[in-house]
């Protein structure tokens, strides 16, 4: 183990995350070893997988309504999930250090239950909770919920500030625990803002690591600064390694403008690892395993997306439609990210089909590649030690494409090669997430003299 | 019409912070030095567990708990302390206490079918409405609903949450490779409920739960809860100190459900009972004067609710002659401090209601449903085809 990188800089701490597969076509079901994506057995067995390979944390996504195309709930991908946070619970009872982090959309709820919820997932997992906060502001999601989809664009981040603030303000009012005493005291609560009036006392004791770990997922300027100002950990889609490195550099810099520590904000993007014995197997595999996300009529569905009309009559392997698309049915897909400008974009694809000679699924193969690392497994964690060491990222989430063994061979193969090296724990160090992360537990503020 | 339960009693314990009486978290073994620990509740279930009974409950409040003292003034969330106690329990149910008037209905909905998920089934809701002006202003969303208004909205909310567990189909997911379908979406329903207090479009995010529906428990403390629990409960929990009132009370909760189209006998109208438990009569009266004296001036056992202080032999009795009398399908036990009373009743009671033959000797099914003898209900959108 060393230590110190080549060049003589001391080694950065890889920080690794185990992502549970989503519902979207990244999730391989039609594998003969797919398995289910509800039953309990299925999170419990790559919780402890991940726990065995010292990884940081467990990382479960959420969804508030079914996605749907052509007025249809989109049925070609996995459907159905649980809900985030009673996983992370019972999760809690089958596994003792890795952190459990989950997404919760703030749109939809309080910030007295959100912290209530947080808190006691803190308490029960003895300081391994995390809250990976997003916002919607799309009526569709809001058709499940009272308050509907009310929510400017530009409010979302302002609520979601606010809100965050309001939950470390309930989070803070309580004492730390006092094993003299056998208890601690709960302080009232006020807070007034533009998006919140709320007071009284907090019903849930301060867990374990004071405040839970924020993740935040928000790639726009506003999002970055939002991360800076707030957040333990960004989760980012930047997984190639100059994207990562300008990345890195442009968040890290924001942070001294907030008062922040360079290492009080962790760069946690998402990547796919494929490996296999000798680089043109796992190139291979690569390859089936593109094939198996993108099947016909998945290929057919993302462009009608973008044409807005049925384009079932046509062959996926074929060439890309003859007609134009509708540019007033953009609303065929609800529930996912929408494409910026459906013009613009339908004539770069039927350019790069063109120049290219693409059938239709090859064009779609193409255009979703999210990269990933790819290889041997010395060559993937040569290269996933690279990106940390030379700053283009903190660590990574990994996503497996299958439910639920997709990183059995990742954990098996390639972290003990990172442990070898010295870039990855062989021991956790502490008992919480904030340890495995290397964050600064928050204590209890100055309380204004009674 | 008045009808005699039917047999086994069924059995839940409430463990509420340190137990029933104000004193009980003070003595000794009842709660651990951090009394929020999971392996403190982790204990208290293996025991529950141990003596067959059909479930435990966990209560819950936006508001800290009065009279308590510092170490147990909190509260956690109780769908999580479902959640976490589930995946090393078996047999026992996990009743969670969720409130219905600061929340969404659909985020209600998918946590109590996860805690069914993640339990195998043993997942069931306790619907609660906050009344309180302290609670509507931690939300800060709304002034406090009177009690009228809360019940309504409750209604609503567990009409919604039911239309929401059943909007999978059990066979909806079909994994169909030759025409690359997930799921087949004619099994999968918009619930399109549009009620005064809110509209819910549906489906659920989350599949058919093992129960499919998992059981509905209200509190009826009040006619106008007697009359939610007749239209909507599965288990109907009353409060009564004498055997007539508790026997009119279920035959009237029975009538509402006759009235609503129910079957009466598809409800398990249960009593709640607080009880301090000791070798012989004169011990368990010492235990509930040391309580009292640990409590001080926090109040005592609980008010208006039928009370025990015995040995577990005469608990046994008691309970046998108030279901016999066609009073109750069985008791939510409140021990008076919590670890010392349940392990009493688990080890002296128990045994004697399996010898008597009222109670259980093993969990006869693996979900709640199964323990408390009701059916699972098929989706409404299924039947409706």
């Amino acid at each position: 183990m060393t230590t110190t990188t080549a060049d003589g800089r001391p080694r950065k701490q890889i920080h690794l995350g185990a992502h549970f597969p989503g519902v979207n076509n990244t999730t391989v079901w039609t594998d003969p070893r797919s398995g289910s994506q509800i039953d309990f057995s299925s999170f419990e067995h790559l919780a402890r997988k991940a726990e065995e390979a010292k990884l940081d944390f467990f990382f479960l996504a959420e969804g508030l309504r079914l996605r749907e195309h052509k007025g249809r709930i989109h049925d070609l991908d996995v459907v159905g999930r649980p809900d985030t946070l009673p996983v992370l619970a019972a999760l809690a009872a089958v596994t003792d250090r890795i952190g459990l982090a989950g997404t919760i959309n703030t749109t939809f709820n309080e910030p007295f239950e959100l912290a209530r919820q947080f808190a006691t997932l803190d308490l029960l997992s003895e300081g391994r909770a995390a809250w990976n906060l997003v916002t919607s502001s799309d009526a569709f999601t809001g058709a499940n919920f009272r308050r509907g989809g009310y929510l400017d664009h530009a409010d979302r981040y302002r609520r979601a500030a606010e809100l965050v603030e309001v939950a470390r303000e309930l989070w803070d009012s309580w004492d730390e625990w006092d094993p003299e005493a056998g208890g601690a005291v709960a302080h009232p609560f006020e807070h007034t803002g533009p998006q919140f009036d709320v007071r009284g006392t907090f019903t849930t004791p301060r867990g374990p690591q004071g405040h839970p770990v924020l993740f935040q997922a928000g790639d726009s300027g506003e999002g970055r600064d939002f991360a800076a100002a707030t957040a333990d950990v960004i989760f980012s889609a930047h997984s190639t390694f100059e994207d990562g490195q300008a990345f890195y550099q442009d968040v890290k810099a924001r942070l001294a403008a907030h008062g922040r520590d360079r290492d009080a904000l962790k760069i946690i993007p998402a990547t796919t690892v494929t490996i296999a014995d000798t680089a043109a197997e796992a190139e291979e595999l690569a390859r089936e395993i593109r094939l198996a996300q993108v099947p016909g009529p998945t290929a057919i569905a993302f462009l009608e997306q973008v044409w807005g009309r049925d384009l079932t009559a046509y062959d996926p392997e074929g060439p890309l439609p003859d007609i134009e698309p509708d540019f007033d049915n953009q609303a065929i897909t609800r529930g996912r990210v929408r494409h910026a400008d459906p013009r613009e974009v339908a004539r770069q694809w039927r350019e790069l089909a063109d120049t290219n000679a693409w059938s239709i699924r090859e064009l779609v193969l193409q255009l979703t590649s999210r990269g990933g690392f790819v290889g041997t497994p010395t060559h993937v964690a040569d290269e996933i030690d690279r990106f940390v060491q030379e700053d283009a990222s903190d660590g990574f989430i990994l996503v497996p494409h299958l439910t639920p063994h997709g990183l059995d061979d990742v954990l098996d193969r390639v972290v003990p090669l990172l442990q070898e090296r010295g870039s990855f724990r062989s021991e956790y160090t502490g008992p919480t997430l904030r340890d495995h992360l290397g964050l600064v537990r928050p204590g209890v503020p100055a309380r204004a003299a009674v | 019409m008045p009808s005699s339960p039917t047999r086994p009693i069924h059995l839940g314990v409430d463990l509420t912070d340190g137990g029933a009486h104000a004193g009980g978290w003070r003595a000794s073994g009842s709660v651990a030095p951090r009394p929020f620990d999971a392996a403190r509740l982790a204990g208290l279930v293996a025991t529950a567990q141990h003596g067959l009974l059909d479930f435990v409950v966990f209560d819950d409040a936006f508001t800290l708990r009065p009279q308590r003292g510092a170490a147990l003034q909190g509260r956690l969330d109780a769908a999580l302390v479902s959640a976490r106690l589930a995946p090393r329990s078996a047999g026992i149910g996990l009743v969670a206490t969720v409130d219905t008037t600061h929340t969404e209905p659909f985020h209600v909905s998918k946590a109590i079918a996860t805690v069914d998920h993640v339990s195998t089934g043993r997942a069931a809701w306790q619907v609660s409405w906050s009344t309180d002006a302290a609670s509507a202003a931690a939300f800060g969303r709304r002034p406090a609903p009177d009690e009228v208004d809360a019940l309504r909205e409750a209604e609503e909310a567990v009409e919604v949450v039911e239309r929401l567990w059943d909007s999978w189909e059990d066979d909806a997911e079909i994994r169909d490779e030759a025409t690359h379908r997930f799921v087949d979406r004619d099994k999968l329903h918009y619930v399109d409920f549009e009620g005064v207090h809110f509209a819910v479009k549906g489906p659920s995010i989350t599949p058919r739960s093992p129960q499919g529906r998992p059981p509905i428990v209200v509190r009826a403390d009040s006619p106008l809860s007697l009359d939610l629990a007749g239209r909507r409960a599965d288990v109907v929990r009353i409060r009564a100190t004498q055997r007539d009132d508790a026997r009119a009370a279920r035959d009237e909760v029975r009538e509402i459900a006759r009235d609503a189209g129910r079957d009466p006998d598809a409800l398990r109208v249960l009593v709640d009972l607080a009880t301090v438990v000791g070798q012989d009569r004169r011990s368990a009266q010492e235990r509930l004067d040391l309580l009292e004296e640990l409590g001080g001036d926090q109040g005592g056992l609980p008010e208006g609710a039928l009370t025990h202080v015995g040995t577990a032999v005469d608990l046994a009795d008691l309970l046998e002659d108030w279901f016999d009398a066609g009073a109750a399908d069985g008791f939510v036990l409140r021990p008076a401090s919590l670890d010392t009373d349940l392990r009493a009743i688990v080890g002296g009671t128990v045994p004697v209601l399996q010898a008597d033959g009222v109670f259980r000797q093993a969990y006869t099914g693996t979900t709640l449903r199964d323990t408390l003898g009701l059916p699972r209900p098929a989706s409404r959108y299924a039947a409706a085809q």
